[in-house]
């Protein structure tokens, strides 16, 4: 079958063959044309509220939105803690069997001890979740690596999309008043997965 | 070339180092050079990373010591 000269365009081939291998070529053309101009885009699920868990999305969405991303965290459950003006955010040592327990100072040799607490110890122990707390909050702090507070507040600056789940708020007993106001909106799985669905990269956290 | 900015990120480590030079771009024109300096071994390959992905041109990645040192052209 040829195609009839009155409905061809310059350059196009008449033969099925080639055509096909044209079309090939031009299909790849245009999908890499369409990837360059489109902007990749980061969609988190933030569900955990201890400190150690606070760092993956904060650190993910704030570096996506240098790269020029469209980047955006959805809080839901305990993630919501991460959300409130008073950020109270502690590392469990309960149930975090793989948790490395290190001095932040002290001698070099020290450091590098990993004092292998038993978690029944330091799950039941009173004021151990503190201890963990400050270990934690130092040994960033040395390593320059940012606090919480810090990964938040650029976030916010640097246009990150911070959403927050409305069933939570009504789940918990929370009031909105408790939460920054930088808060993007409130919205249910409906609208997040609306929204979610195009997005490059997907994560729950 | 001479730097338009430099950028001291000496003792931070990821995703600071990205952050602040992201920040630092911001202010400079296209064409204007940024340097930045950094002891996190990691910033070797995330910067050279980040201006792929954002098109800045990275005309320098050099070791000096424990510092790293990095010139940037802003696209």
């Amino acid at each position: 079958m040829k195609i009839t000269e009155q409905n061809q365009a310059p350059g196009i081939p008449t033969d099925l063959a080639s055509l096909d291998a044209w079309l090939d070529k031009k299909l790849d053309e245009k999908l890499a044309q369409r990837k360059a101009a489109k902007t990749p885009s980061l969609a988190i699920i933030a569900t955990k509220g201890t400190m150690d868990m606070a760092y993956p999305p904060f650190i993910l969405a704030s570096t996506a939105a240098a790269l020029g991303w469209d980047s955006s965290v959805f809080f839901t459950f305990y993630g919501l803690e991460l959300l409130k003006k008073d950020l109270q955010i502690k590392v469990s040592p309960l149930g975090n069997p793989a948790m490395p327990m290190k001095m932040p100072f002290g001698p070099e040799w020290l450091q590098h001890i990993n004092m292998k607490i038993p978690n029944f110890v330091a799950g039941n122990m009173p004021g151990f979740e503190n201890f963990a707390t400050a270990m934690m909050e130092q040994t960033t702090k040395t390593k320059g690596v940012p606090s919480i507070l810090e990964l938040r507040d650029i976030c916010v600056e640097s246009g990150v999309k911070l959403v927050a789940c409305q069933m939570t708020v009504d789940l918990f007993n929370y009031r909105k008043e408790e939460f920054i106001p930088e808060i993007t909106e409130w919205i249910g799985a409906t609208t997040y997965l609306a929204s979610a669905k195009d997005a490059d990269i997907c994560l729950f956290i | 070339m001479e730097a338009k900015q430099t950028l001291d990120a000496r003792g931070l480590n990821c995703p600071l180092p990205i952050l602040r030079t992201k920040k630092s771009l911001i202010g400079l024109q296209s064409g204007e050079i940024l340097k930045v300096i950094s002891t996190d071994p990691g910033s070797l390959k995330d910067i050279s990373s980040f201006c792929s992905q954002t098109g800045n041109e990275l005309l320098s990645s050099q070791q000096q010591g424990k510092d790293y040192e990095f010139v940037i052209r802003k696209a």
